[in-house]
């Protein structure tokens, strides 16, 4: 039973040691992840609601966009022959590797920054400014904090994104979780297979969940609406259409 | 840069066309299967208050599951070979289903409701009034989500050449093992060119059911 030998696979303390045991490939995928994470939200929140505050550059918008009709597993092969023949040494697999994920992770972080700052509602724009609020304070202190909860969506994407071309990227030679889908496929050995495709799953849940957490408590109470009935009405500053929030209802179930 | 050689694209033309034809099954397919599902979930979804989260929480569920161990667990699910096709339509399904299952509930709840009164009012029954307007009505929506699932399926297609079957991934992945970038980008663009296909018929379809939209763009 290919069910009873995953578990096996799974619970075996033999499996999760050493360095092609799954705790290592675990915290390569981990740090993939998030390194890939840090250089796109440094590059994409900031430039997604610089152009969305001062309405220069859309087309940037629009070329992300359009990178995601490119096959992932594409660009990371046709990155790989390329740092190949041009880089040496350990950075050429994990340089273009990453690089990859940064170009895919662009996309839904720039759309949530870009979407998350037009969207919010002009009303509370022209408050702040009549309260005599300068255009960086309107900026950091209302348009920012009502972006929020389109910036954690596009966040939410891009993390799941990251994952799941991290695993495709081990067919390059990068390691993670996904050497386990690769090796096991290679060697006939489907336990370990669906025990790794498991594990990335499993992964990606948690990772979702812990930014539906953080999005909990960090996005301001009168956006979300949860605690809207205890005041009176009209206190939504930024009243944002849930039907906009990408993530509104795993965000709230 | 070297000189561009393209003899390996004519050299190797019907088995490029062969390739893409299997690839445009494998990710149109689902889309049609898929679509077929998520209207009755998404129209569900809009008239229970209480099913709505659950089933389109559900739906953006299985987008979270990576293509790649998706596509190796199908066969344990489904009973099927590690190389069938199925296993790769059944996954496209339902990342196609995690795309419109809410896109269909938007779509339908953007009818206006005066709409909906006068079309009751007129004595439509409720299922000749779904077919009869409020789907006609949510199509520019129902076609919006259907081309994001369009390009992402034709791209997620591609990963399943890393298990063998058979379509224009082949040639991304063989090509990186031959370190021959010409292959590659006959997968790429082979890739590019399909879904562009798809958008285009998708925008035309949507169009030609909606002749009213043009009318009043028109005016």
């Amino acid at each position: 039973m290919i069910l009873t030998d995953t578990w096996k696979w799974l619970v075996d303390g033999a499996n999760w040691s050493g360095t092609d045991g799954i705790l290592h490939r675990l915290e390569q995928h981990v740090i993939y992840t998030l390194i890939t994470l840090a250089i796109s939200c440094l590059i994409a929140l900031p430039l997604g609601s610089w152009i969305a505050h001062t309405g220069h550059g859309r087309w940037l918008v629009s070329l992300a966009n359009a990178v995601r009709a490119v096959p992932s597993l594409g660009l990371l092969c046709i990155l790989g022959i390329w740092a190949s023949s041009h880089i040496s040494g350990d950075l050429a697999l994990t340089g273009p590797s990453i690089a990859v994920l940064v170009v895919l992770a662009l996309p839904p972080l720039l759309a949530g920054a870009y979407a998350g700052v037009t969207e919010v509602d002009p009303a509370a724009r022209d408050a702040a400014k009549g309260m005599g609020m300068t255009g960086a304070q309107v900026f950091a202190k209302v348009e920012l904090p009502n972006s929020l909860p389109l910036v954690f969506s596009g966040l939410r994407s891009a993390s799941l994104q990251v994952i799941a071309t991290a695993t495709i990227a081990a067919f390059l030679g990068i390691g993670g979780l996904g050497r386990f889908l690769l090796d096991g496929q290679a060697s006939g050995e489907y336990q370990v297979m669906i025990g790794g495709s498991v594990l990335v799953a499993v992964l990606a849940l948690l990772v979702d969940l812990l930014f539906a957490l953080a999005q909990r408590y960090l996005v301001s109470p009168g956006l979300t609406g949860r605690r809207v009935r205890r005041h009176t009405a009209g206190t939504g500053t930024g009243n944002l259409d849930p039907a906009t929030n990408l993530d509104g209802e795993k965000a709230t179930a | 840069m070297k000189t561009l050689d393209l003899s390996y694209v004519s050299d190797n033309w019907s088995d490029i066309v062969h390739r893409a034809w299997q690839h445009a099954v494998l990710a149109g397919l689902p889309l049609l299967i898929g679509l077929a599902i998520a209207l009755p979930l998404g129209w569900w979804a809009r008239r229970s208050t209480r099913l709505r989260p659950f089933l389109i929480g559900g739906a953006g569920l299985l987008y979270t599951i990576p293509s790649l161990a998706l596509l190796i667990v199908m066969p344990v699910i489904l009973g099927t070979k590690i190389l069938s096709p199925w296993n790769v339509i059944v996954a496209m399904t339902l990342y196609t289903l995690a795309l419109l299952v809410r896109t269909v509930a938007d779509g339908l709840s953007a009818v206006p409701g005066d709409v909906e009164q006068a079309a009751t009012a007129m004595g439509y029954t409720p299922v000749k009034r779904f077919f009869g307007v409020d789907l006609p009505l949510a199509i520019p929506v129902i076609a919006g989500g259907l081309r994001v699932a369009a390009v992402s399926n034709v791209s997620i297609v591609s990963v399943a050449s890393l298990l063998g079957v058979s379509q224009l991934g082949y040639y991304i992945t063989n090509g990186y093992q031959r370190s021959y970038s010409i292959e590659v980008w006959v997968g790429i663009i082979g890739c590019l060119v399909l879904a562009l296909l798809f958008d285009l018929i998708i925008q035309l379809v949507s169009r030609a059911l909606t002749p009213w939209l043009r009318v009043r763009g028109a005016s």
